[in-house]
């Protein structure tokens, strides 16, 4: 066995586990903050195909990835603001909503692809940006710091959020909307614009996700997303809306992903068990969270929409 | 009579709006709105082959939405509707296989008890997940998708698959003809209309008369509503959390066993996704039962008007050669349309219930209930 | 229906135009229908079917209706019985999942001619016919091309799940490289989906942190793993359709299908009456196999060399090939 598993090889899963993460996590750590402040949103998947699509096509086009990466992020803001007007001032029920955002996102992606691009054709993908210093690092410098720059921004994105959240008044305004809106609208907290700020900016990550997925992959097909989104959802419920836990829910489903394939590239797990191992990342997500205990309750005021007066 | 007049007219106006988006889509790839709908129409409601076509495909969505209604009075979100139907759909294929001598009326009630087992069993998990170490339905469901799927394909390319699938090469992960003792009964030879809509509409009166007529029913809805009074009121939450679970896994994997025996192949075959099978149905489940406001027998009609939709996107593609793509955003933008406005209709309907003074307790019921959820 | 609608078939594909005309203005042409799995331009599978029954669209004066993105096995079947019922002369269920329903199908409509693939089963039905890629013949091809190129002696293949025309494939490619170069080790990674594009770019960096340097792989997520191939600047060889689109640098070359070698049988027969029983295979001997080289790449000619050999070798039988 110590003959296969080398150094070399843990790296390269180590490596791999942290890249599969990134899109879970980024659009995990979005669907949280709208968790937070009490809207739950099904249609991640949805928003990260459009976001996906829409960077592809900008690439596609301009050659240029950044301008790709804000074209997703933008795709994102506008999914937000029409799902925003839907659930807050509309107050639609979230959960049958965001599964029309996801139907709308899945069709469309798939149309806009067909009648923009037809035949996938390939687009320029993300170079790998060494962390000076520290990837030289033996070992550890391959592993956490040879990575494509969306990597460290997903991965940056966790204390900046945790942050905001635990340390600021906004952050403060967003869990007192989730917990208790009636509360926070009589300290004056308007209860529509933080729902509106947090929905925005958890889609603009979907899209955010969508856009490191195909620039990542550098192509497009129908249904490049292959659910992620909902996984990316239940990663939350993994990270009790915190935004570490998510990052650790990712992880634990991205690693396991890596060592199992791994594991397969190196023949340790025969073919004709290819798909009991494919199970593992979902089964060991499971029973993760069974043995950590999670204590965490979800917002009190989780996909309930706020009537003020009522 | 007036509220639910208005209601429907809110209904029918976001339904229309949403139309009015996809005819411009429609415009903008060189279609004929106008034709296009109408083939829709047509081919899912026009004809009684349509009409057949139509009641196949809501079978699977009544199932699960009744599921679905189920598991949300009691305040717990089955997302795993798909996984459940394939595990319902693989233990019944089992049996079936397990038993190609049977005589039907042995082998039918059998595989329809399989069915229900397996996907009771599949969604009995994520219930005592939740009850006994608070794990979040939505996660479990979710994870245990994708375990099905691979649970499929495993057994599909290797214990079960097609003995002659081996012996000619070809190796399509599929098992071989079920018994024709198996085969669901028809009601139509001539319109391909099979005994399972019977069962389906069966499973939601049933579900209604559980519900709302006997004592399991209360305590489930009573969860649902306040599971703090509830618990005051000395009903088991953790308990009725798992059965709710549980029903709502059995119903849909009473729709994965319907599939197999009544699909045209009469046998089980993968092609490597969840979706290939289920259609989604599990899925698009959730939708049906919500836009039928959570209660079993609306859950009939809201069935039908989207098995309609699918049928009537296949044949616009087939005939007008639209990417089934432009339906499936379609159908999301009716969603988001109906219930962006059904805040609006309910309280409209409320003040109009309260200005008339009719207090007719069904109606009063059932519109509360809708509330709830909200 | 009254209205027909044909088929605008050009480069975007999928775009339809309405042009209402009588059924019978059609007496000498054919109307054939395909219901295909994935997108029509999907660089692959379904693709290879699209463009085949298009190469023969003037000779045979085809009227040509296309379903694709049918993975729903059920909603597959509708289409299939709904374009028997309209009256189509051959229907081609392009799918192996979709045999199944096409025997219980078939029979209803005896006078349509059905063909399907891949697949080696005609279920003794007189007018179902079927048609099957010998997708190892090329397999074997590029794995000897494959054996003969790796410096490393490490060749990565990500496959979907072995089963049907994947397993075909990627067991030849692995007797080819088996063949050509016995120290070289050949890494196979079925996945577990034919969609996980992802996974399977992760796959495709699992072979080259493990030291590949030629790599392959087939089915619709390999889109994933030629990126990553062509990210590092690793050889690939493709199946199905020409995927140089997808990698001008990296794509050695493709085993190309040309399904119109047997399709011209499948609609002449049907012309002459006889609408099913046989079993047709596209192999490199009756040219419906096809290597194509990408002119791009500067292949080492050893190595082209050893593959055209095999080619030759596997058309005068002196190759044989594993079931």
């Amino acid at each position: 066995m110590s003959d296969v598993i080398t150094t070399t090889v843990i790296v390269a899963t180590i490596a791999s586990g942290i890249r599969l993460a990134t899109p879970f996590l980024l659009a995990s750590l979005g669907e949280a903050i709208g968790q937070r402040s009490g809207v739950l949103n099904l249609g991640v998947d949805g928003v990260m195909l459009l976001g996906a699509f829409a960077s592809y096509y900008v690439v596609l086009e301009t050659e240029s990835i950044w301008l790709g990466v804000m074209t997703g992020i933008l795709t994102g803001l506008l999914m937000g603001l029409f799902y925003a007007i839907i659930t807050v001032p509309l107050r639609a029920e979230q959960g049958v909503s965001g599964i029309g955002i996801y139907l709308f996102g899945l069709g469309m992606s798939d149309l806009l692809f067909q009648k923009l691009v037809g035949t996938p054709l390939p687009i320029d993908q993300f170079s790998e940006w060494h962390v000076p210093l520290l990837s030289d690092i033996p070992v550890v410098g391959e592993m956490f710091f040879q990575h494509t720059p969306m990597v460290y921004i997903a991965f940056l994105l966790v204390p900046i959020i945790a942050f905001i959240i635990n340390r600021t008044t906004f952050g403060l305004s967003i869990r007192a909307v989730g917990e208790s809106p009636e509360s926070a609208d009589s300290l004056g907290v308007s209860v529509p614009k933080v729902r509106f700020a947090t929905i925005m900016a958890g889609n603009a990550l979907a899209g955010l996700a969508g856009a490191a997925l195909a620039i990542e992959l550098g192509i497009f097909q129908q249904n490049l997303t292959n659910a992620m989104g909902f996984i990316a959802i239940a990663l939350v419920y993994f990270g009790a809306w915190r935004a570490p836990g998510v990052m650790a829910g990712s992880l634990v489903f991205g690693m396991v992903g890596a060592i199992v394939l791994q594991a397969k590239t190196l023949g340790l797990i025969p073919r004709s068990a290819s798909d009991i191992a494919a199970m593992a990342p979902a089964v060991i997500t499971i029973l993760a969270l069974i043995i950590v205990a999670n204590r965490f309750r979800q917002p009190a005021a989780l996909t309930k929409p706020y009537v003020r007066g009522d | 009579m007036r509220s639910y007049l208005i209601a429907a007219s809110i209904a029918i106006a976001s339904v229309a709006a949403a139309l009015a988006v996809g005819a411009i889509m429609l415009l903008a790839l060189g279609a004929n709105p106008i034709d296009g709908y109408k083939t829709m129409f047509t081919a899912a409601f026009g004809s009684a082959d349509g009409l057949a076509s139509t009641a196949v495909k809501a079978i699977p969505l009544m199932l699960v939405g009744v599921g679905i209604c189920i598991a949300f009075r009691a305040n717990v979100i089955n997302i795993g509707g798909e996984g459940q139907m394939v595990v319902g759909g693989l233990l019944a294929t089992s049996v079936a296989l397990a038993l190609p001598n049977a005589p039907a009326v042995v082998l039918l009630p059998l595989i329809l008890c399989a069915g229900i087992i397996g996907g009771a069993f599949w969604g009995s998990i994520p219930g005592a997940l939740k009850a006994h170490y608070n794990v979040s339905e939505i996660l479990s469901t979710i994870m245990l998708n994708i375990v099905a799927v691979q649970l499929m394909n495993f057994l599909l390319r290797g214990p079960l698959i097609d003995p002659g699938e081996i012996e000619r090469g070809t190796r399509i992960p599929q098992t071989a003809r079920l018994p024709e003792a198996a085969d669901l009964p028809m009601l139509s030879e001539t319109l391909n209309l099979h005994s399972g809509i019977l069962i389906a509409i069966a499973a939601a009166i049933g579900a209604w008369v559980l519900l709302w007529r006997t004592g399991l029913g209360f305590r489930l809805r009573s969860v649902g509503l306040n599971p703090a009074a509830a618990r005051y009121a000395g009903i088991p939450v953790k308990r009725n959390i798992i059965i709710a679970m549980t029903l709502s896994g059995a119903m849909s994997g009473l729709a994965g066993a319907i599939l197999v025996f009544g699909s045209e192949s009469h046998r089980m075959v993968t092609d490597g996704s969840t979706m290939g099978f289920t259609g989604s149905a599990g899925f698009n489940g959730i939708v049906v039962a919500l836009f039928g406001a959570l209660h079993p027998l609306w859950t009939i009609p809201s069935s039908f008007l989207f098995g309609g939709m699918l049928v009537g996107a296949n044949s616009l593609q087939r005939v007008a050669q639209v990417p089934s793509a432009l339906i499936i955003a379609l159908n999301g933008l009716i969603v988001v349309f109906v219930v962006s406005t059904e805040w609006h209709r309910k309280r409209l309907q409320n003040q109009v219930q309260t200005q008339a003074s009719q207090k007719n307790e069904n109606e009063q019921s059932a519109s509360d209930h809708g509330n709830a959820k909200s | 229906m009254n209205t027909k609608y044909i088929k605008q078939l050009g480069i975007s594909a999928v775009m339809a135009m309405s042009v209402g005309f009588a059924s019978s203005s059609h007496a000498e042409g054919m109307k054939v229908a395909i219901i295909a799995p994935s997108a029509s331009n999907d660089l692959a599978f379904t693709q290879s079917i699209v463009d085949a029954v298009n190469v023969l669209k003037d000779e045979y004066k085809l009227e040509i209706a296309i379903t694709d993105g049918t993975f729903v096995v059920d909603d597959a079947a509708a289409a299939i019985r709904a374009y028997a019922k309209q009256g189509y002369d051959v229907v081609i269920a392009h799918g192996s999942q979709y045999g199944g329903s096409l025997k219980e199908i078939a029979p209803d409509f005896p006078e349509t001619a059905f063909t399907w693939g891949t697949s080696a089963d005609t279920f003794g039905l007189p007018n179902v016919s079927s048609y099957e890629a010998k997708s190892n013949e090329g397999g074997y091809v590029m794995g000897v091309m494959a054996g003969a190129m790796t410096k490393s002696n490490v060749i990565g293949v990500v496959g979907p799940i072995e089963v049907g025309d994947a397993k075909l494939y990627v067991d030849g490619f692995v007797d080819g490289v088996e063949a050509s170069n016995a120290d070289a080790k050949v890494n196979v990674n079925y996945i577990g989906s034919f969609g996980d594009v992802a996974l399977s770019a992760e796959a495709g960096k699992a072979h080259i942190a493990n030291g590949a340097d030629v790599m392959t792989g087939t089915a619709q997520m390999v889109v994933g793993a030629v990126g990553a191939a062509r990210s590092e600047n690793v050889a690939w060889f493709g199946t199905q359709a020409n995927q140089t689109k997808l990698g001008k640098k990296i794509v050695v070359a493709s085993q190309v299908y040309k399904w119109e070698v047997v399709l011209r049988t499948i609609f002449d027969d049907a012309k002459a009456g006889k609408l099913g029983g046989e079993m047709h295979e596209i192999t490199l001997a009756n040219g419906g196999l096809v290597m194509e080289f990408n002119d791009d790449y500067s292949l080492d000619a050893d190595a082209k060399a050893a593959g055209e050999a095999a080619v030759a070798g596997i058309i005068a039988g002196d190759i044989k090939l594993g079931e």
